[in-house]
């Protein structure tokens, strides 16, 4: 199959929600790396992601287990954290390197008033209480992409702390049931990115590119109320979804805008919980999924073998499909937390404490930004199911996959056809379609007012539905013909005149005596086989409720 | 005869005004006092006893105008003395054309004046001044001078002067940087290793303001490496030597070893100059300059200027951008101003302060210019003598000053009282723990890999950075990230930084019930003596001698207050002493103006380098050095 999927835009949240709509079952999803593996190995995620949250194996039901996140949101913003310098994914190496950036001595942080107000939304947004005072601190580690020798983030008083988030995933059998969870949002604190390190084993060198270094960071810390990759991969989605919408971070996994480490232990139920691991920079939501999975399953078998777990970073090997330790992070890391001399306190106001007469550009007012801030996608979702009287489901596959919200509502705007035909369509015939060809939502080759214009045709019965197939296979063909012209073109229009279908009919009955009299003798189906053959000779032109109700006419006594 | 040729009659030992030690019953001062200034207005050139208190008192009455005319012993420490540099000469070619040399030893306001009226040139002044770092190359003062750059800022301001477009004050003023600032494409090298070499390609702000202003940088002065020290004797590039170790004043009354024969001596016995900006000190005791750059974390301003017989002012924190600034504490650095008279730092002051949108720890209140009236009455202050800084340890001559100058502000109708600061005990134990803390901190960016000097050890990432920070630093340094390192634990946190984050809160808490008791400035010594010499300084490691010296002038920085120390007179071996005053917390200018008043009292003498010119100027250039002195 035509294969490798490094392309743009398309984080592995697609994936999000294969269990509840058929047809994605078989999606490429890999966004990011030289992908290999098959659709059998990637429909294979999902399975097992499925066996270990549902269909436990026999004497695994002993194991509880405890999966916390952090997610490490990178921040959309002009410039960075504390310095000048633009933000742009994939400019040219160490051409986004203020003085600050390259930690020269003597400079100094200045805090970046859009990313404090972007921490501010996502606090909001995550129901969480929002520090009117927070602290910035210095984690000090050595490494060659942190020229400073410390990250500036916010350890003792973070901008945001005690959220929530809810999530729905399916389950019963069919897994066509949703259940709405909740997970704990523990904290949001701002930080600065690392720059990236290249290491170059073949000249044994290691290249640092400072670009990403200092860009703003929200660290999502979660309570660990998870139990398994699924939950892991849902919430991350959500989350996701909820930075996209408030424009706080464009949230693209492959970018790196959004990493996730997870923590993991495993335990016997009303037993102490288990040591736990730490599996870092899972940078796309199957491989979260499927190192979170792959992590229980060995910290199980381990113990169940005797053997103990250490409290060690591990990294996800996507090719092999495993954690492994992580070589560099050996032995325990003392961070040496200290404030930050060179930031005051961080202070925000609302509208009951502004302070009078400040200037508007040094006061962030947390009313203000709570009362712009955009719908969030459980009340899309909402809006969904109360507007169109979309199933729940549906609403979720409409927001899960990117820009196919924005397509529906465009194909909504210019078609006067059912809602509800409309869901069908999108998410049945067009995504199928787009999941067919592995294409993304703005990679179709049909816009929405094409689709729009056919099911305008479609519901003004100008075409039948299997007619309507046969356009709008005709449309991905982008040939440039509107579905009126392939309409047209091709004679697919229903028979408009009456008469001419009535001598259709009529003919049709007497060339198939014997299934006229199979009706007439009270065989229920055959009125369905005349239907068929009446529309055959009408080279699918008729409509089939007209040809029923005139054979029904002629046929009745 | 001018106020300076009094002064050095009488200098050489602490001077005894002539006025009988009153009882002062309503104050309990914590020094004895066996001789004093004699609560008159400038006791220096007043032959004792012959003014009596009646005839000062008009100083009040006479105003600032009046004082233009006045009586000799009330003008302005340098104003009236030589050559009349008033406003209303004209600088007409050939008319009013100054001995250069005699330029060197003005203060920054006279010399600008000299400059406006065409008197003399940027580039005359500049050259003197060049020419002079060469000579006194062997106090070690400057690591670089920049000469080249200095001529061709001359050259501009010029150019502005004679199209009648000065900059202002600073224009064409030869002025040091400590050479902890960053100064773009010149070399910044915290007389450490590990920044040798390093040029950055962008200026402290301090620096850029002092050059928008049309100042001439003469090059980057000595410290201890990174400002860790109280001697600059511990950078990379070797000790400071202390001016006054030359200056005539000091020779006619320092001890003569036994065993010493004249040349011989020159060597071992030179003093040092304090620190950490002891060759910003140097710099403009040595009249290479009119203004210099330090830095204060702990007292290092303050420190060489009281051993150098300058005005050295530590702002308040806040007030003075730290950007560009390399780093000791950044919780207590500050940019700090030595110049010769108090006005000279006022007016450095002004240019300096303000908001910097590069430092966020810089206070948005603008800042109004900073002019300091000529105080009149002190009636109205109230003088706090904190107790607990009258330590064993003082020096009986400084002790003696001290007491003096409490009398002479009470004489002068001040209210002088004791007030206790009890926790400036922990004060040292406490900035060691911060110190350190901030320190392995702020260090850690030094890994060889950006910037500055990299190990030729590659055999792991690790073992480069290893290797590059034991070639990089000296002990000093390599031991304070390594304790800082220690309090920074996990396990010593709470025990160490935490504690002493506490003390500090205290050691603030103690100034501010002290001011808010009433009291308007804290009246203390800088050190606890006079400068030492080199030999009998390094007995003592960096560590002890830092807690030693920092004693006076450190808890100022734990508050973030504002503080000058002041020359007030010449030890017994002809040394510069210096006292502190301290103020509220952005009460700068308060301070200053307290400050001027106390100068023109105490008329510190100006440094006499004419005997060690003569005696050098032939062993390091033929060409006659000139007078330095402004005695003619």
């Amino acid at each position: 199959m035509a294969a490798p999927i490094l392309r743009r835009g398309f984080p592995g949240g697609r994936w999000a929600l294969v269990w509840i709509h058929g047809g994605c079952r078989h999606r490429n999803g890999a966004p990011t790396g030289p992908t290999h593996g098959s659709t059998r190995g990637r429909s294979s995620v999902a399975q097992q992601s499925l066996q270990t949250a549902q269909k436990p194996r026999k004497g695994e039901h002993k194991w509880e287990t405890v999966v916390g996140l952090e997610v490490h949101a990178q921040i959309s913003s002009n410039s960075k954290l504390f310095s000048g310098s633009k933000v742009c994914f994939a400019a040219p190496p160490n051409s986004l390197v203020s003085f600050f950036d390259a930690s020269l001595p003597g400079t100094l942080p200045v805090l970046n008033r859009r990313c404090v107000e972007a921490a501010v939304m996502t606090g909001l947004a995550l129901n969480c209480r929002i520090n009117k005072k927070s602290l910035f601190d210095r984690k000090h580690y050595f490494y060659a992409d942190l020229p400073a020798g410390y990250q500036i983030t916010q350890q003792r008083l973070p901008i945001a702390a005690q959220g929530s988030l809810k999530y729905s995933i399916c389950t019963g059998q069919r897994r066509s049931q949703m259940v709405t969870k909740t997970v704990r949002i523990k904290q949001i604190q701002l930080e600065q990115d690392s720059g990236k390190s290249l290491h170059d084993d073949l000249r044994c060198q290691t290249l640092v590119d400072l670009n990403r270094a200092g860009v703003g960071l929200l660290e999502v810390v979660l309570e660990p109320d998870l139990c398994c990759g699924e939950e892991a991969a849902t919430v991350v989605r959500e989350l996701q979804l909820i930075l996209q919408a408030l424009g706080a971070s464009q949230a693209n996994m492959a970018e790196g805008q959004l990493r996730v480490d997870a923590n993991i232990s495993v335990h016997h139920p009303g037993e102490p919980l288990g040591v736990r691991t730490e599996v870092k920079n899972l940078n796309s939501i199957r491989f979260l999924a499927k190192a979170i999975d792959y992590e229980i399953q060995r910290q199980i078998s381990e113990l169940e073998n005797g053997g103990e777990i250490l409290n060690e970073t591990r990294s996800f090997d996507h090719k092999l499909g495993c954690t492994v330790p992580m070589r560099d992070k050996e032995g325990e890391q003392d961070y040496r937390f200290m404030p930050e001399p060179n930031l005051p306190p961080l202070v925000l106001y609302d509208t009951s404490c502004l302070p009078a007469g400040a200037d508007p550009q040094q006061v962030i007012n947390i009313d203000r930004i709570r009362d712009s801030l955009p719908e969030l996608p459980s009340v899309t979702r909402d809006r969904l199911v109360g507007e169109y009287g979309m199933l729940p489901e549906h609403s979720f596959v409409l927001l899960n996959e990117v820009g196919l919200l924005e397509f529906f509502q465009n194909v909504m705007k210019e078609t006067r056809a059912e809602p509800k035909k409309v869901t069908n369509w999108v998410l049945n015939t067009f995504l199928g379609y787009l999941k067919q060809q592995n294409l993304a939502v703005s990679e179709s080759p049909v816009t929405p007012s094409a689709l729009a214009e056919l099911l305008n045709l479609l519901d003004r019965k100008v075409i039948s539905s299997s007619a309507a197939k046969q356009v709008f296979g005709e449309l991905c063909k982008a040939e440039g013909k509107t579905a009126t012209q392939i309409v047209s073109e091709q004679r697919l229009e229903l028979m408009q005149d009456r008469e001419e279908l009535e001598r259709l009919c009529h003919a049709t009955m007497d060339e198939h005596p014997q299934v006229v009299m199979d009706m007439k003798g009270g065989n229920p189906r055959a009125i369905n086989k005349l239907i068929g053959l009446v529309r055959r000779a009408s080279l699918s032109r008729a409509d089939p409720t007209v040809i029923k109700e005139i054979l029904e006419r002629k046929l009745s006594p | 005869m001018t106020s300076r040729g009094l002064d050095q009659q009488s200098q050489g030992q602490v001077r005894s005004f002539g006025v009988p030690v009153s009882a002062r019953p309503t104050v309990s001062l914590p020094v004895s006092a066996p001789c004093r200034w004699g609560g008159c207005a400038a006791p220096a050139n007043r032959v004792p006893g012959s003014l009596p208190r009646s005839e000062i008192r008009p100083i009040e009455t006479l105003g600032v105008e009046a004082l233009a005319d006045g009586p000799r012993w009330l003008r302005p420490c340098n104003a009236g003395a030589d050559v009349d540099l008033s406003a209303h000469q004209s600088p007409g070619p050939g008319v009013d054309r100054l001995n250069t040399s005699i330029m060197l030893g003005r203060t920054l306001r006279e010399v600008s004046a000299a400059l406006k009226h065409g008197q003399i040139t940027p580039t005359e002044l500049c050259q003197k001044c060049l020419s002079l770092i060469k000579k006194t190359k062997f106090l070690n003062a400057y690591i670089t001078v920049s000469e080249e750059v200095a001529l061709k800022q001359a050259e501009e301001s010029e150019k502005r002067y004679k199209q009648g477009q000065s900059l202002g004050d600073l224009d064409g003023i030869p002025v040091a940087v400590k050479d902890n600032f960053s100064t773009s494409g010149i070399e910044t090298t915290c007389a450490s290793n590990m920044l040798k070499g390093y040029i950055p390609p962008y200026n402290a702000t301090v620096v850029q303001k002092l050059l928008d202003q049309g100042a001439l940088l003469m090059g980057k002065t000595n410290l201890d490496e990174f400002a860790m020290g109280s001697g600059s004797t511990d950078g990379v590039f070797g000790a400071v030597k202390n001016p006054w170790s030359y200056s005539k004043q000091h020779r006619e009354k320092r001890p003569l070893k036994p065993c010493g024969d004249g040349d011989g001596d020159e060597d071992s016995s030179w003093l040092i100059a304090g620190g950490s900006s002891g060759g910003s000190a140097a710099a403009v005791a040595a009249l290479t300059c009119f203004a210099a750059l330090g830095s204060d974390t702990g007292g290092s301003t303050r420190n060489p200027a009281a051993h150098c017989g300058l005005v050295g002012f530590k702002p308040s924190y806040g007030l003075v951008s730290r950007h560009g600034l390399i780093p000791l504490v950044n919780s207590m650095d500050v940019p700090g101003i030595l110049t010769r008279c108090v006005d000279d730092t006022a007016i450095v002051l002004g240019i300096l302060a303000g908001h910097d949108p590069k430092d966020s720890t810089t206070v948005q209140d603008p800042v109004k210019p900073f002019v300091l009236p000529n105080l009149t009455d002190v009636s109205k202050l109230c003088i706090g003598i904190p107790k607990e800084y009258l330590v064993p340890e003082l020096s009986g001559e400084v002790r003696s000053l001290w007491s003096q100058a409490a009398d002479l502000f009470e004489s002068q109708g001040a209210k002088v009282i004791e007030v206790s600061l009890p926790h400036t005990l922990y004060s040292i134990v406490c900035y060691h723990v911060l110190c350190t803390s901030e320190v392995a901190s702020n260090m850690a960016r030094f890994d060889g890999l950006q910037y500055g000097h990299r190990s030729a050890i590659s055999v792991s990432t690790e073992a480069m950075y290893a290797a590059t920070r034991r070639e990089g630093f000296n002990d000093v340094v390599r031991g304070r990230i390594l304790s800082g390192n220690f309090f920074l634990l996990k396990e010593n946190y709470e025990n160490y930084f935490i504690k002493a984050q506490k003390v500090r809160r205290l050691i603030v808490n103690d100034f501010l019930n002290v001011f808010n008791s009433g009291v308007d400035v804290l009246l203390t010594p800088t050190t606890l003596s006079e400068a030492v010499p080199y030999a009998e300084f390094i007995k003592e490691d960096n560590r002890t001698r830092s807690a030693q010296d920092d004693i006076f002038t450190q808890a100022v920085n734990m508050a973030g207050l504002p503080a000058v120390s002041i020359p007030v007179a010449l030890s017994k071996q002809g040394l510069p002493v210096g006292l502190q005053l301290i103020g509220r917390a952005f009460c700068d200018q308060q301070l200053l103006t307290i400050a001027k008043w106390f100068e023109k009292q105490v008329q510190f003498p100006i440094i006499q380098l004419q005997e060690f010119m003569d005696d050098y100027s032939s062993v390091l250039d033929n060409q006659k050095l000139t007078s330095v002195s402004l005695q003619q």
